[in-house]
């Protein structure tokens, strides 16, 4: 009985782990969409770029002999967050700025494109072998008998839970309390009227694809440094695993990302544990038709008033 | 102050404002009447940068202002409401009229990370300016509710504070009697008049209640199938036979 409690505790512990860095990149899918009601297919790519980015600082700090944990994290953080945010920036100015107001598709075409190009370029500068990092963070805790099965959470694991609850802090501070939080809401609701009110509404919307970028490149930074290795085509599968959670739960929500991407999370990792790993993803996007199906707003999404 | 010479716009083969022109001087009440579609809405629409009118000027504060980002137009002291209501309804009220005054907060994010003492002192006006308005409105008891759970009337109030505490020159209120029961209407025509002679601004105004628009106009512009067919004081206007004939109808 206690070893098979042990083992969900286990999978729980799994789940909620990959499921903060999927409700991490997912914020970014969500405030986008909340804003201009478009979908910013080349996000996974910045979390890809953060992860390479905070891959190079730490092996950067490796080679100067720095190998104090809170300043390879710190460092490896904040670079791959102020790359990254370039590369949101970036995105929104060449993919979005130059065709909003035209037809929906079109960026979303533009989008698509700018995924190939990041994807490439990534390939290309850093070579496409895969790259591996030795573990920076090593050990945990274990519970459970000695001589049975033994649950355990890393201490990296940990890491990314704080890292991700006081990002999504943070960010529902931001957005509440700030004057450009303000704005961003102002602006999610009605684009027009708050740039007649005297907002600089390509300001908000370039403001939205940045911390978008830096949440995923914390996201990139917490997997990266939790598997060891990356190459260019993880933004892809993780790109559509985070919009996934989006949608889930409820797509321009804030909170609906981050209980989209905790359950798809804890689904997958159920799923791996209690059936096959083969079938995670089937069980992902199965959720994905399933909530389409019955709550196409997702589960905290609010259906749309028809405007008067 | 705002000055419209031969303003066009075209939607396809529709002429919908053929040649209007017209003046807007210092604390002046100026009204555009004429009957559903003749163009109104329109030519508002044309000054305040959502179309951009096929032929004409359109210079506000003598600046032409064709073609210049929403935003920019705002900040020279325009601002306008539109027909329905456009509140910002998921946020509270209070929020609404902060959002308003995003402009004059006008300080760097570090600023406003540090909460500089400069920082604080701005919010703390910006909330003060807020406050105010809502007293003026008679919304102060609603502040920290959503702005979408107001009652239709209180909403309208809201929308004309809003677009004060940007401190404007000028108002543009497309239909803002409308809706509105008499008593809430003669409430909206004593703060319209109040906003001019208080708060030196001036107002264009859409408006079909022709009471409102006589009692408090200083001038009227008359509007028909998008050309203009008079202008002059309300006494004037309500004696022009081309305007009953047009508007009010043949007796």
């Amino acid at each position: 009985m206690l070893e098979v409690t042990l083992y969900f505790l286990q999978q729980l512990i799994n789940g909620i782990t990959i499921g903060s860095t999927y409700a991490l990149i997912a914020i970014g899918y969500t405030m986008v969409y909340g804003i201009i009601g478009m979908i910013n297919f080349a996000h996974g790519e910045v979390y890809m770029i953060g992860t390479y980015i905070a891959f190079m600082a730490i092996t950067g700090l490796a080679m100067l002999g720095i190998d104090f944990l809170p300043i390879v994290f710190a460092v490896a953080l904040i670079s791959s967050m102020l790359v990254s945010s370039t590369f949101g920036l970036a995105i929104e100015r060449v993919a979005y700025r130059p065709l909003r107001g035209g037809n929906r598709l079109i960026p979303l075409i533009s989008a698509i494109g700018m995924s190939f190009f990041l994807q490439n370029y990534v390939r290309i500068s850093q070579g496409a072998r895969d790259i591996a990092m030795p573990s920076v963070v090593t050990g945990g805790w274990n519970f459970g008998p000695e001589d049975g099965f033994q649950a355990s959470v890393s201490y990296m694991q940990i890491i990314i839970f704080v890292v991700t609850v006081i990002s999504m802090t943070a960010l529902t501070l931001f957005i509440n309390r700030s004057r450009l939080g303000r704005a961003c809401r102002a602006t999610a609701q009605d684009l027009k009227m708050a740039g007649l009110l005297g907002i600089n509404t390509n300001n908000v919307i370039a403001a939205t694809f940045v911390i978008g970028a830096a949440l995923a490149a914390v996201a990139g930074t917490l997997l990266g440094m939790y598997y060891g290795v990356a190459n260019a085509y993880i933004g892809f599968i993780a790109g559509l695993k985070a919009f996934t959670a989006a949608v889930l739960g409820g797509i321009g929500s804030l909170p609906g990302a981050m209980l989209g991407g905790l359950i798809l999370g804890i689904a997958e990792s159920m799923t791996a544990a209690y059936f096959s790993t083969e079938y995670k993803d089937v069980v992902s996007f199965g959720l994905l038709v399933l909530i389409l199906l019955f709550k196409p707003t997702g589960i905290l999404g609010k259906p749309e008033v028809e405007k008067i | 102050m705002l000055s419209v010479r031969g303003l066009s716009m075209r939607f396809g083969g529709l002429l919908a404002v053929n040649g209007v022109s017209l003046d807007v001087n210092e604390r002046e009440i100026i009204s555009i009447i004429g009957p559903n579609g003749a163009g109104k809405t329109t030519v508002f629409n044309c000054i305040s940068g959502f179309y951009k009118p096929t032929s004409g000027d359109i210079k506000f504060q003598g600046k032409a202002i064709q073609g210049m980002p929403d935003f920019k137009i705002s900040r020279l002291g325009m601002v306008r409401t539109f027909q329905h209501v456009r509140l910002f309804n998921s946020m509270t009220v209070i929020e609404n009229l902060l959002v308003a005054q995003h402009r004059h907060v006008n300080t760097n994010l570090l600023s406003g990370l540090l909460k500089t003492p400069s920082f604080r002192k701005k919010e703390s006006e910006a909330m003060e300016r807020a406050a105010y308005w809502l007293k003026k409105v008679d919304l102060l008891p609603m502040a920290n509710r959503e702005a979408g759970n107001l009652a239709y009337g209180q909403q309208r109030r809201l929308e004309i504070a809003r677009c004060m505490v940007t401190e404007p020159d000028m108002l543009m209120l497309d239909e803002p009697a409308a809706g509105l029961n008499p008593k809430e209407t003669r409430d909206l025509d004593e703060l319209i008049v109040s906003l001019k002679h208080d708060y030196n601004v001036s107002v264009l105004l859409i408006e079909h209640d022709m009471g409102l628009v006589m009692g408090i106009s200083d001038r009227i512009y008359v509007v028909s199938q998008g050309t203009p067919l008079a202008q002059g004081t309300p006494d004037e206007i309500k004696s022009n036979p081309e305007v009953i004939k047009a508007y009010l109808g043949e007796e």
